[in-house]
Order: structure tokens, then C-alpha cells, then sequence
């Protein structure tokens, strides 16, 4: 799996030419019309300024990409991308850790946990920003309401931290349940003769899960953090849309959202298909980790 | 069995006949959700009902920026409605738009219609400066005070105060907070009424070449002393929580109907959802102004929406537009329009219609927006805004706002920054359609 | 799915909890207490916004208006499900329930049969630009259909595609997570069946459906669960080309419930949607878990 991922090879073979061909004709239509003529559109029109409307197109080689990277804004858009995926991938991450350790611990009952816990996978993520932002509204909202009796004031409209810590948690919040079944099964798997032999050594619970446990689960922590990175950075378009739009100020601006934001609110489609073309390099980044370091591991 | 088969074809004869006899479709999409939606979809079914020609479609695309979105993305497709409703913002986009959009004077040509029926102030900002109408307005408001009466008395003010200029605003303001109220003022739609809105009322420049109608090389200029002076006093108030902001767009609203706050900047066409919701005695004043800073008052500038007429249809379609635009142009449908939602009556004979059925003596302070908005002649800084990328323009000012609101900048060094970044996305703008 | 899956789901998973492991198992008295307890508290943390919106869906708008709203049910329950599902705000929400789950079942099935066929050709075929077939798929992983948004939203308008759920289900199955896994799944396979079928002569379709479909029941089943929540959820596509309310899908309907201009938010209406929304899914993902969980983790190891 090193190098190539098609270097393993069935030894044994069905004849036939036009059979196989046959067989990956509808992918290949499909993909080839959908998926790599737009994205090499995208591309080519990153190299212009195009007028909204598709009536005039005008060449300016790399400009859109020198215009970018002179802005300080689409500079701080990464920084603001990258805390936010390390926040959403810390929290989604530790939560279900310790919601998977605790239920590892049960003998009876962990199943109907479980089953519980699952739900919020199958919230969408614009949903959940519907969720979040109905409890923390500043004007109807809950928990805002309840925090003002309690003397704090709640704004995330106007205080940045606090509207990246609502976007964050409202992220996190449907990718428990991912992290916690692969936690829940990677704990699973470690045969308890290990964690015995620890037990009659002695070693306190905290001691062991620090010894043995938690490096027995890094496979599966490691995985997780790069599916995690990938979900924060990609498929949280619909929680910063309903909750924030990319504010205060720029404050929750992620790149996804930069791309959705300058082209399709602004207008500005040169500028958005060089930022996709940017994006596109960093996702061909993430892919060669998660191939290099992660072996034979798909991503949804 | 020739029976049936001749029967058969009858049947695909009348079938295919049937459409020489069916009605134009008229596709028209526009913003509007809730009451607004519904009151939209009544003016389409009652233009409907009118004549047998046309038949309207409204269809629903979502907020402004999305409609104006859908439009474009549909042109591109070749998928575009008739009439696309395009907020203010957007109105530089689609004039720069050529061979997307047929002006509509040119889709009203050789009909009654009469441009010189609406309200200068409206139809300036839909209007070359050659004086040919781009589009049509359609809904207009223009900002205005609205205030919680009961909560000025609760807090022992005269609900009748006087509150013509900012610095009395700042009084009231002061003895709200005093009197531990929590949100003495908010606002809707910051930019708008604070930077543009505020630049036109003391007649100051927003933007050069008048505010752009006059070219599309023009910078901004909305870090003059007028404006400069207006944001760092509101950035004063939102330190001292006399100011609470809420949002970039019109969330204040839920505040103040919910009568939390007593005063509210806010469009005129807040009306309808206040009357719905507020259970509290409140009424309308005019925006208040700076005394001595520029030429205050002049007038205040239109914000909402007018409808483009899009090409790329059969030119018969256009009999149908042109005859939908009349009738939505026409003083009944204007005046009901203008009573049920607080935008304003678009067209002068809306307005003396108004008057006759008696509307403004039954709820009074519902002319104020009128009359504010025509109380002077514009002048070149005050008939409106036309500046590409204007969308992504007013989220840079948001941006900038919320930083003066929030303590981490003064409002020159702010200001500055929104003409700067505003000014390159200019330059973009003009590249894109030289 | 099928019977056979459901017969399927009735056996217990590989690793069934306690079976040959008790974990880090410390249940003694206080301690299992603990454990209950720290669980619930997750469960709160999970479920509170779940409520919140139940709630919310059965009371009236000036009780949300004047905060704070209640924190349990109220009344109006009947009213205000009625209103979303018969009126809505463009389209009633029982016909946008019915475009996202031909969407969400058309992305599945679409992208399963897709992957199967292809997977099955590069593992058990060798054909000339095998290779070449193969690094296209692997390119198209990871890039999401944010990023090539508008020229896609030209090609599918170019067929004429629009407010069509051809238009909304191709642009999303023309990806080859699907066929990757499969490929990873069939070289796992013995190489012995496919001898034993070539040997007895039998065709190679024939092998496709009487053995391998078969044996790939869990990954498929685990797939499905994932596609279907995928096409669920699915927001800014939807919202692109579905120009005809009669064509929205459900979670792009919410967003469009929420004011556009100068008017005010229905929040009971809004969070029925929501919860009528997130029913689907969770009945998928509940109903099938035991299968998703067994494939997903399996095949993601």
C-alpha cells in the first residue's frame, strides 16, 4: 500500500475486453462529465475576471491568485480555518472519547447508549447550525436567556470567541457520534488480558488508560483526526452559514466559506475559482496523508 | 375501430391546439417570505384574475443576495425568469449587464407608462443619468426612528421627547440607561443606515462620482468627518451598552418588538411586523441628524428592491411583462401595498391615493417616512448609491462596524480600512466589466 | 433493504460488548453509578437541542417571542405540524420530504450500483487503461462539490437539468469513494471462489451476483447508510438549481424559512421542519446500526 494504491493485485482473473469496459462505462461518463470537466473549468476561469453574468471574460494570468494572497483577510482566513478545525476535532474527538471509555466500561446497557448517541450523525450540519442558533439567538435564545441570569452576556454576534466557540460546538457536536463508534470499537477490540495484566500490576485506572489503552488506540485516534480535519474544513459550510455568515467581522471566516461567500454573495467569480483552486491543492495535500499515513482508509 | 383511432387524433389535434389558447407565462422570482410573500402572491393572483393573456409565476429564491444568485446562475443556464427582483445593492451589477437585462423603459416603450409618475428619490436610484429607467422600483422604504413609548415612560421620559437630532437621541439615551433600561437603542441594516443613508441626510459624499452614478472609477469617501463624527459617538454608546448590536441585517427587529429595547433604527417597512407583534404602545420619527455637520437634513435614500426585466425570452413574453409591471405600477396596487407593509408608495398618485382613504390620519406617523425622503430635491449626494460589488462592500463595512461596536478599533481607523478594502474590490469590479 | 439484511442484523456483531472482553471494566457499586452518570450527562449534552426544537415545535410564536420559552412540550403541537407540513413557506414540507428522499435513495442506489461494477472490473479484469482508470477515481476522493460549483451548475443546466432529480442525484454520485471501497472490500475476497467459478465454467456476471454481491451485503448496507445521510443532507446544491419550489428538498427548505427582508422569523414552524427533517435520517441510521456500525468500522480499519 506503500506508493501506488493499486499495486495489490488479484492473481486470479475473469477474461474479456469489452465486458470490464462495459462494466466501468457509467462511472466513467459520470465522473468524467460531472466531476473533472468542472473542475478543470474551475481552473481555467481562475485565470480570468469573468462579469458575473458570463457575458465578458478577462485574462489576467495570475492575478486573481497575487490578489488573494496580498489580502490580509484571506491570509487570516487560514489561521481562522485552522483553529477552527483543531477546536471542532478536539472537542468532537474528546467528548467521544470519554463517552466511548465510559460505555466500554459497561457490561449491560452500552447498546442502548449507543443507539443514542448515533443521532446526531444524522442531523444535517445546516440543521444543527439551525439547533445551535435557535439556543444561543441573542434576542429568544435559552441558554442566552439563562446566562443572562446568570450575569453573562451573551452575544456571539458581536464577540468573535464567542462565535467561533458556537460554530465550533455546533460542528462538533454532530461528529460525536462518527468519533464514538470508531472509539467504542477500537476499545473493543483490545483483548482484556491486556488491561488484566495491568490491573494486577496494580496501576490505577487513569494510569493504564495513559500506559496501555490510549497508544493501543492511536491507529484509530489518527484516523479519526485526519477524517476530522477534513469534515471541519469541508462540511461545515452549513453550520457558519446559518449561524454566523463568517462573522464578527471576519471572525469565523473559513476558507469553504470564503469561496461560497466572494463568488456567489459577491459576485466575484474569479477571485472564488482561484480560492477553489487553492482548496483543491490543499485537499490533493490531505489526501496524500491520509494515504501515506493512514493505509487502505476511505473517507465520507 | 376508425372510430376510436379518429377519435384519438381528434383528441391529439385538440391537444396540441390547446396551447395557441393558453397563456404566456410570465416567470417572476423574488425574496419575499412570510406576510411579505403572501402579500406578493396576492398581487400576482389578483393580476391573474385581470386578463386571460398572461399568466404570472412568483416564485420564492430565497433572501436578496440569494435571489440575485439564482438569477444570475440562471441566465448562465439560460434558465432565467422575465422579471428578477434585485435589491438596491445589486443594482450596479445589473446595470453593468448588458445584453442580460432590457432596461425598462425600452419594455415599456409605446405604452401609457409614465416614469415621471414615481417619486424622484425612488426613481432616482433606478434611473441613468441620462434619465432612461433601468428598472422598476418595486419596494421602497427608507430608514426612520421607531420608539417603545411605554418604555420611555417607564423609565420617566416624555414618550413625546423631542428627538430631531442625535445629540437629543444621546439625552434620552443616557437617562434610558440611567433608569436601567437594558437596551436603550439597536438597529437594523447598519451600513445602510448609518454610513449610507447618514452620508445622503447631510448631503456628504458616500462615494465619489456622485456616489457613482457618474462612472464607474469612483472611490469611496465614507471616512469624512460627518460619518467619522456618527460612528465613534455610536461606538461611545455601544461601550456604554446604550447602543446593543444585534446583527448585520434586520435581527434588532425580534429586540424591539419584543419590547426589549426603546428606541430602534429601522427601514419603514419594519412596519408591518411591528404592528403584528408589539404589544406596546410606539410610534414613528423621522430620523434624527447631526445639527451643523453638512446640510442636514437633506433626504433620505431609498433601500430595497426593484424588478429587472431579463433577456433571452420570445419578444411576445414581453407584452406580458410590460403589462404586469402597469399593473403593479397602478395606484391601488401601490397604495394597498404601501399601507399593508410600511414601504412606501413608489408612485405619487400611490401616495395621494393614501391620503384620500383617509390611512394617514387613521395611523399616524406613517407619512413620516415620506415625507422625509421628499422633503428636498436630491442633490448628487443623495439620490442613491450605484457601486459594483456593493454586497461584498457593505460586509466589509459590517465588518468594520462590528469591530468600532466591539471596543477593538476607533471609527477613523475603521473607516479608513472600509474605504481601502472597498476600493480594491472597486478596481475588481471595474475589470471585470471593461 | 432486503430481508436477508434484516435476517442479518439479527446476528450479534463480531465483538459483541463482554462477550471476550470486559474492557476497562471497574463496576463496582459507586463506580458503575459514575459511569451511568457521566453517560447521561453526554446524552444531555447530545439531546438538549433535539428537545429544544421538539419543544419549540409545540408551542405558539409569542411564547418563543418573550424569552424564556418553556422547557416543555405545550399544545400546539397538531397546529403547528399541520402548518408546516400542509403550507410551508414555498412548498409544503411533505413535498419536500418526498424530493429528499428520492434524492437521498437516487444518490444510494446510484452510487452503490456505480462502485460495484466498476470495483468489480478493476479487481477482477485486466483491460487496457486499468491503470489510468484506476488514478482517475483516486483523484476524484476528496474534492467536495463546493469547490467546483459553478461550472458544474453550468454542465448540469447545459442537459437541461435543472429543478430535475437526475440534476440533483448525478453531480453527487460522480465520485469514487464508493468504488474504492469496494475495490478494497473484493481484494479481500479469496482468490479460491473466483477459481472455483472459473473452473465450473461460470460467467463472470454470473459470479458478480451469485457471490460477491452476497458477501458484500454489510459494506453495502453500511454504504447505504452513509449515502443516504450524504444525499440528505445535501444544502448548497439543492439550493442552486432547485428554481422550482416544487422540486426543494427539506433541509434547504429550512433555510429558506428563515426572513429574508424586513419580516419575522415563525420559529414553531421553522423547528417542526427541523425535527420532521431529521426523522428520516435517524430512523435510516437507527434501523440499520447494526449493520452500518459493522461496516463502517470494518471497512474504514
Amino acid at each position: 500500500m506503500t506508493g501506488t494504491p493499486a499495486a495489490m493485485d488479484k492473481r486470479v482473473t475473469f477474461k474479456g475486453l469489452w465486458l470490464p469496459l462495459l462494466l466501468v462505462l457509467p462511472q466513467i461518463v459520470i465522473t468524467a462529465v460531472f466531476f473533472f470537466y468542472p473542475a478543470g473549468q474551475a481552473i481555467w476561469q481562475s485565470l480570468y475576471i469573468p462579469d458575473p453574468f458570463g457575458l465578458s471574460m478577462k485574462f489576467v494570468g495570475l492575478g486573481n491568485f497575487e490578489y488573494l494572497l496580498g489580502d490580509p483577510y484571506y491570509r487570516a482566513s487560514f489561521l481562522t480555518t485552522a483553529v477552527f478545525s483543531v477546536l471542532v476535532t478536539v472537542v468532537s474527538m474528546g467528548v467521544a472519547l470519554w463517552l466511548a471509555v465510559l460505555a466500554d466500561r459497561l457490561i449491560k446497557g452500552s447498546g442502548t447508549y449507543r443507539t443514542l448517541l448515533i443521532w446526531p450523525y444524522a442531523v444535517a450540519p445546516a440543521v444543527a447550525g439551525v439547533l445551535w442558533l435557535f439556543m444561543f439567538n441573542t434576542r429568544v435564545g435559552v441558554v442566552t436567556w439563562y446566562l443572562g441570569v446568570l450575569g453573562y452576556d451573551w452575544n456571539h454576534v458581536l464577540n468573535d470567541n464567542e462565535a467561533m466557540g458556537l460554530v465550533v460546538i455546533a460542528s462538533a457536536w454532530g461528529r460525536i457520534s462518527y468519533n464514538f463508534l470508531f472509539f467504542l470499537a477500537g476499545l473493543q477490540s483490545i483483548p482484556r488480558s491486556v488491561i488484566e495484566a495491568a490491573a494486577i500490576d496494580g496501576a490505577r485506572f487513569w494510569t493504564r488508560f495513559r500506559t496501555i489503552v490510549f497508544p493501543l488506540l492511536s491507529p484509530t485516534t489518527f484516523f479519526l483526526l485526519v477524517v476530522n480535519v477534513v469534515y471541519a474544513f469541508f462540511e461545515t459550510f452549513g453550520v457558519i452559514h446559518t449561524i454566523t455568515s463568517g462573522g464578527p467581522q471576519q471572525a469565523t471566516t473559513i476558507l469553504v466559506y470564503k469561496v461560497y461567500a466572494d463568488g456567489f454573495v459577491g459576485q466575484d467569480l474569479g477571485s472564488s475559482a482561484a480560492q477553489s483552486v487553492i482548496l483543491l491543492a490543499i485537499v490533493s495535500v490531505l489526501t496524500i496523508i491520509q494515504f501515506r499515513f493512514v493505509e487502505r482508509r476511505v473517507h465520507y | 375501430m376508425t372510430k376510436i383511432i379518429s377519435a384519438a387524433v381528434l383528441t391529439a389535434v385538440a391537444g396540441t391546439a390547446t396551447p395557441s389558447f393558453a397563456e404566456t407565462e410570465v416567470q417572476f422570482w423574488h425574496a419575499f417570505t412570510g406576510r411579505l410573500g403572501e402579500l406578493v402572491d396576492e398581487q400576482v393572483a389578483s393580476f391573474n384574475d385581470s386578463q386571460d393573456a398572461y399568466t404570472v409565476t412568483a416564485t420564492h429564491k430565497g433572501n436578496y443576495s440569494e435571489t440575485l444568485n439564482a438569477g444570475i446562475a440562471a441566465f448562465r443556464a439560460g434558465e432565467q425568469p422575465h422579471v428578477l427582483m434585485v435589491f438596491e445593492v445589486g443594482t450596479a451589477t445589473m446595470m453593468a449587464a448588458e445584453g442580460a437585462v432590457r432596461p425598462v423603459h425600452e419594455v415599456m416603450a409605446g405604452g401609457e407608462f409614465d416614469p415621471e409618475a414615481f417619486i424622484g428619490a425612488v426613481k432616482g436610484y433606478y434611473t441613468t443619468t441620462e434619465g432612461e429607467m433601468l428598472s422598476m422600483p418595486f419596494n421602497s422604504s427608507t430608514p426612520v426612528l421607531w420608539v417603545n413609548r411605554d418604555k420611555l415612560e417607564g423609565a420617566g421620559i416624555d414618550p413625546d421627547t423631542e428627538m430631531t437630532t442625535w445629540d437629543q437621541v444621546g439625552e434620552v439615551l443616557t437617562q434610558l440607561k440611567d433608569a436601567g433600561v437594558d437596551c436603550p437603542m439597536t438597529t437594523a441594516w447598519q451600513s445602510w443606515i448609518h454610513l449610507e443613508n447618514l452620508s445622503a441626510y447631510h448631503n456628504v459624499p458616500f462615494a465619489s462620482q456622485e456616489n457613482g452614478f457618474a462612472g464607474a472609477d469612483a472611490t469611496l469617501e465614507l471616512n469624512g468627518p460627518a460619518q467619522v463624527k456618527h460612528i465613534s459617538t455610536l461606538g461611545e454608546w455601544a461601550q456604554d451598552g446604550k447602543f446593543i448590536y444585534t446583527g448585520r441585517r434586520n435581527e434588532g427587529g425580534a429586540n424591539f418588538r419584543g419590547g426589549e429595547c426603546a428606541l430602534f433604527t429601522e427601514s419603514s417597512a419594519g412596519y408591518a411586523g411591528i404592528k403584528a407583534e408589539a404589544d406596546f404602545a410606539f410610534d414613528v420619527r423621522p430620523l434624527p441628524y447631526w445639527e451643523g455637520a453638512g446640510d442636514a437634513p437633506q433626504n433620505t435614500i431609498i433601500g430595497g428592491a426593484s424588478l429587472w426585466v431579463m433577456e433571452g425570452h420570445d419578444e411576445a413574453d414581453y407584452d406580458g411583462v410590460a403589462a404586469f409591471l402597469n399593473f403593479l405600477s397602478s395606484p391601488e396596487i401601490q397604495a394597498k401595498w404601501h399601507q399593508d407593509t410600511g414601504y412606501l408608495p413608489i408612485t405619487s398618485a400611490a401616495a395621494e391615493l393614501t391620503r384620500e382613504q383617509g390611512f394617514y390620519e387613521e395611523n399616524p406617523g406613517t407619512d413620516v417616512a415620506v415625507a422625509q425622503m421628499t422633503a428636498n430635491e436630491p442633490t448628487a449626494n443623495s439620490k442613491g448609491i450605484r457601486l459594483g460589488y456593493f454586497d461584498q462592500i457593505r460586509t466589509v463595512i459590517d465588518e468594520e462596524l462590528e469591530a468600532v461596536w466591539a471596543g477593538d478599533k476607533e471609527a477613523q481607523a475603521a473607516l479608513d480600512s472600509a474605504k481601502e478594502r472597498g476600493d480594491q474590490l472597486l478596481r475588481r469590479f471595474e475589470q471585470s466589466t471593461r | 433493504m432486503t430481508g436477508r439484511d434484516a435476517l442479518a442484523a439479527e446476528t450479534p456483531p463480531v465483538k459483541a460488548p463482554g462477550a471476550d472482553h470486559d474492557g476497562m471494566v471497574e463496576r463496582r457499586g459507586a463506580g458503575l453509578w459514575l459511569t451511568h452518570l457521566g453517560l447521561i450527562v453526554g446524552l444531555l449534552f447530545i439531546f438538549f437541542p433535539i428537545w429544544l426544537a421538539f419543544v419549540a415545535s409545540t408551542i405558539s410564536q409569542p411564547e418563543i417571542a418573550r424569552p424564556p420559552m418553556p422547557l416543555l412540550p405545550g399544545d400546539q403541537f397538531i397546529e403547528n405540524y399541520t402548518r408546516a407540513l400542509t403550507s410551508g413557506i414555498n412548498a409544503p414540507v411533505a413535498l419536500m420530504l418526498g424530493n429528499s428522499l428520492v434524492m437521498a435513495l437516487g444518490i444510494a442506489f446510484g452510487k452503490i450500483a456505480i462502485s460495484l461494477l466498476s470495483a468489480f472490473a478493476i479487481v477482477y479484469f485486466r483491460f487496457p487503461g486499468r491503470q489510468l482508470f484506476f488514478w482517475l477515481i483516486f483523484l476524484t476522493l476528496m474534492l467536495p462539490v463546493e469547490v467546483r460549483i459553478v461550472p458544474t451548475y453550468e454542465v448540469v443546466a447545459g442537459f437541461g437539468m435543472l429543478n430535475s432529480y437526475s440534476g440533483l442525484i448525478f453531480p453527487l454520485i460522480a465520485s469514487a469513494t464508493a468504488t474504492f471501497l469496494f475495490r478494497q472490500f473484493f481484494m479481500t475476497v479469496p482468490d479460491e471462489l473466483a477459481e472455483a467459478a472459473r473452473v465450473d465454467g461460470a460467467r463472470p456476471m454470473r459470479f458478480f451476483f451469485d457471490i460477491l454481491l452476497p458477501m458484500s451485503r454489510t459494506n453495502i448496507a453500511a454504504l447505504f447508510v452513509i449515502l443516504f445521510i450524504y444525499g440528505w443532507n445535501q444544502y448548497l446544491w439543492p439550493l442552486l438549481i432547485t428554481t422550482d419550489p416544487s422540486m426543494n428538498t427539506i433541509v434547504m427548505g429550512i433555510k429558506q424559512m428563515f426572513p429574508s427582508g424586513d419580516d419575522i422569523a415563525d420559529w414553531p414552524v421553522i423547528m417542526a421542519t427541523s425535527i420532521l427533517a431529521m426523522i428520516p435520517p435517524v430512523i435510516v441510521v437507527v434501523g440499520m446500526q447494526r449493520l452500518f456500525i459493522r461496516g463502517l468500522v470494518e471497512s474504514e480499519k
